[in-house]
């Protein structure tokens, strides 16, 4: 225990440094987050204007649509503000400056996260905030105990969740340095897809981003019983309490993934 | 990837509709989400800041010595640049698309033809507009925000989000009194069809109009920088 | 905690080979094996000063990436501090200090003294040992004057400095140092030396370093090894070192046409290969300007260059 709280010491330390360092570039700091958070209000954008011209998207009525924005752009907001950034580890692997964070006595996983620290990201949590507070109020759910639970616990497994595939698609990288992008459409494609009730996407659509990767548990399995919202997928209500087991899970497959990945790289070199 | 997704969220649209939303079915939704992020690579809609980087360095002042125009040689080097990319990243989304969905692709060789001029237009906008925006460079120290922010625009009024005729009626009259649509809705109009006849020259007439229009307004922007530089001696 | 007596490296016909890919024709590609490193064997003990030198490309860097761990060897066996360097390499970071001269390891846009700070924290050192062994280095490196001052705007020589101080905050029982004095100035060369040596001196650091610099080696080290193609030619005394090779240069000339060995006075052709010769010579017996005087008298020459101590050490090991 003495180990993670020293080790939570550090990690905080090295955030502080990023923040003061990009504290320097305070223009760019600003129009970072500017444009971050103008790029996710487009999105809901999107979803109001198609609200416009149809009552609702497969079912889904708009309120039941904008919980969905709430909680899948809350999720990756922040899995972006304190995960996404292994996948610099690409760029690292090229410069060769990928060595520094291996001759470092603290895992890389935690190395990346904390020296690449952003805090512009976080103007993508911004509108997703708001979005999911008002869209809660508005979508006449049956609030019990157990609802009102579910839903700052699904904002965590979902961060977790999209986290670990960051972490799976950014070590990709250690095998094909190219890749990046074809990691970025996994990653930002399943921020952008779950914005959308799951069932509207074909079945592959939905086993790769869904349930390979299993980013239907970030805000779809759970916003379903959170909703009662139309299920056409049959979705059974207790598996809304499960994100909590599943983001365990992906820790445990992110963590073995990367971990062959940096075995890889210390073999090739490259 | 991002084409799939928009394709399968616009079918949901139409079929919300009842199978027709605006005038638009399945098919044209689903066509215009994989033409329009063909249309993404070829006039640039990430973002262009090279003249950028040459004002903030000082290079400039190089292009400005060279005895060709500086707008006609940088659009020389925008139209290389565009035409690969359109063809390495322009053609992959519609094959991809065409994988597994029936696409509405034109069926006459006088449509094709349009709608080539129309991209060429297209892109001829896409420079026009980076062009000026990259020129603010010379007044601002930091013009990576007009960029962005023309990408932000260009994004949601050029319909490369979803197409513009979802728009309330209002928003779409806006969308189409800005030169954003001219660059991915237009040509993607043409490419479905949708301006047949005397409507090809209409639509063709609009983006000509917007591509001379704003390379009048970079060519205004690099006289006004020009003085400046030659006054600051450089 | 190792023992003292305990070996600092212990290579034994270590192995590193690469699988390069390169393409032949449109899609068929190549693979080729590459031996970086090649059956080394070393020992380098607790307190000793150890210059490893080679030409670039001859497996250097591959060996100090695989002391480190950043590299796993493909063959022999290693321990760097009685450690696996991969398997350990958390546990072994903790107590090497590293310097690729090339690379920063400091915060480029902080002031000097922040990513000390930072670095205490990393290496999670006692406050008090950290605060007394930065005060000395401070002092002994002179850098009371730019410890303020953001990195990316600190002269090389400068930021070199601080580099060393970062390696060595956490009292590591074994320092790597990748070319240490490259591109320094005369003055920060000096005072890098003369801290290194005091380093070894007072606090019996375990010191390896790489370098293109004779000199370096000279000031600092009592054993030197070389190493080209993967494999070590010479292990031994830098004294011993400079007695076999240190009177004797080589020329190398480019003949218009090739031509039968010259016959220059004080000379001897040790190889030819088509109009290219390669002339030995004693220092102590004839001069430089003298043997190429001889030389343009016997032939015409298209280019002439001198090569120094390493370089003949490296042909007659190759």
């Amino acid at each position: 225990m003495g180990d993670v709280r020293s080790m939570l010491t550090t990690y905080r330390h090295l955030v502080g440094a990023k923040i003061r360092s990009d504290w320097q570039y305070r223009t760019s700091f600003v129009r970072y987050l500017l444009s971050q958070t103008v790029v996710t209000a487009l999105d809901l954008a999107v979803i109001l204007v198609l609200s416009e011209v149809v009552p609702s998207l497969g079912g889904w009525n708009l309120s039941q649509v904008a919980v969905l924005y709430g909680l899948t752009t809350l999720s990756f907001g922040l899995g972006d503000l304190f995960v996404s950034q292994v996948e610099t580890v690409a760029t690292h692997i090229q410069l060769g400056t990928f060595d520094r964070f291996l001759l470092r006595p603290l895992p890389t996983i935690v190395q990346l996260p904390a020296s690449e620290f952003a805090l512009r990201r976080v103007g993508r949590s911004i509108p997703a905030i708001i979005t999911l507070v008002v869209a809660l109020s508005m979508a006449e759910i049956d609030w019990t105990v157990d609802r009102l639970a579910l839903v700052p616990m699904t904002v965590v497994a979902g961060t977790i969740i999209f986290g670990a595939v960051w972490v799976v698609t950014a070590s990709i990288s250690f095998w094909a340095v190219g890749a990046r992008e074809v990691a970025n459409s996994f990653t930002y494609g399943g921020g952008f897809a779950h914005q959308h009730p799951l069932h509207v996407y074909s079945r592959w659509v939905r086993t790769l981003l869904g349930w390979i990767l299993p980013m239907a548990f970030i805000a779809y399995v759970p916003a379903v019983h959170l909703l009662e919202a139309p299920n056409p997928l049959g979705i059974p209500s207790w598996l809304a309490l499960t994100p909590p087991l599943v983001a365990i899970a992906a820790v445990v497959v992110a963590r073995t993934v990367w971990r062959a990945g940096i075995r890889n790289h210390q073999s090739t070199g490259t | 990837m991002f084409g799939y997704l928009r394709a399968y969220i616009l079918i949901g649209v139409a079929a919300a509709g009842g199978g027709e939303v605006a005038g638009w079915d399945e098919g044209l939704m689903v066509t215009f989400a994989f033409i329009t992020q063909s249309l993404l690579a070829g006039t640039g809609a990430f973002g262009e800041q090279e003249l950028a980087e040459r004002i903030r360095s000082g290079d400039v002042v190089v292009d400005l010595y060279r005895p060709v125009d500086v707008q006609l040689w940088w659009l020389a080097s925008w139209s290389g640049r565009s035409a690969y990319t359109f063809g390495s990243r322009g053609i992959p989304p519609m094959l991809l698309g065409a994988v597994v969905f029936d696409l509405r692709v034109p069926p006459d060789a006088a449509t094709w033809i349009v709608f080539a001029l129309s991209v060429v237009l297209a892109s001829g906008i896409g420079f026009a507009i980076r062009f000026a925006a990259n020129l603010v460079a010379f007044w601002l120290l930091d013009s990576r925000g007009v960029d962005q922010l023309v990408t932000l625009v260009l994004t949601f009024f050029g319909g490369l989000l979803v197409p513009i005729v979802l728009f309330p009626p209002w928003l779409e009259a806006v969308a189409r009194l800005l030169p954003f649509a001219a660059m991915a809705q237009v040509p993607a109009e043409v490419f479905l069809g949708l301006h047949p006849g005397r409507g090809a020259l209409t639509a063709l007439a609009t983006q000509l109009a917007w591509f001379v229009a704003l390379l009048a307004l970079g060519r205004v922007m690099l006289g006004a920088a020009t003085r400046k530089v030659v006054i600051q001696g450089g | 905690m190792a023992s003292t007596d305990q070996p600092a490296i212990v290579a034994d016909h270590l192995e590193k080979t690469f699988a390069v890919r390169h393409r032949a024709g449109r899609l068929r590609r190549h693979r080729i094996e590459v031996r970086a490193v090649d059956g080394v064997s070393f020992r380098v003990d607790p307190g000793e000063m150890v210059g490893y030198l080679g030409p670039n490309g001859a497996g250097k860097s591959t060996t100090i990436k695989m002391l480190t761990g950043i590299l796993t060897p493909s063959g022999g066996s290693l321990a760097t501090l009685g450690l696996d360097p991969t398997r350990h390499r958390t546990e072994l970071a903790q107590r090497i200090g590293v310097v690729f001269g090339q690379r920063t390891q400091l915060w480029w846009d902080l002031p000097l003294a922040d990513s000390f700070e930072l670095l205490h924290h990393v290496y999670r050192t006692d406050r008090r040992r950290h605060e007394e062994n930065l005060g000395s280095f401070v002092e002994l490196l002179d850098m009371s004057s730019f410890m303020l001052t953001p990195v990316r705007q600190l002269s090389l020589g400068q930021r070199m400095r601080g580099e060393l101080t970062a390696a060595l905050l956490h009292d590591p029982a074994l320092v790597v140092l990748d070319e240490p004095t490259i591109g320094l100035d005369i003055v920060s060369k000096l005072a890098v030396r003369e801290f290194l040596v005091n380093l070894n001196r007072e606090r019996g650091t375990t010191v390896l370093l790489t370098t293109h610099d004779l000199d370096d080696v000279e000031h600092l080290c009592q054993r030197m090894m070389i190493i080209d193609h993967g494999r070590v030619i010479h292990d031994g005394g830098v004294a011993e070192f400079k007695s076999t090779y240190g009177t004797h240069r080589t020329v190398v000339v480019d003949l218009v046409d090739a031509a039968p060995p010259l016959d220059v006075l004080g000379t001897m052709v040790t190889r030819v290969d088509g109009p290219r010769q390669r002339l030995r010579f004693d220092r102590s017996t004839t001069t430089a300007a003298q043997v190429i005087a001889g030389i343009v008298e016997e032939a015409a020459i298209s280019d002439l260059s001198i090569e120094d101590l390493v370089r003949q050490v490296y042909d007659a090991g190759g």
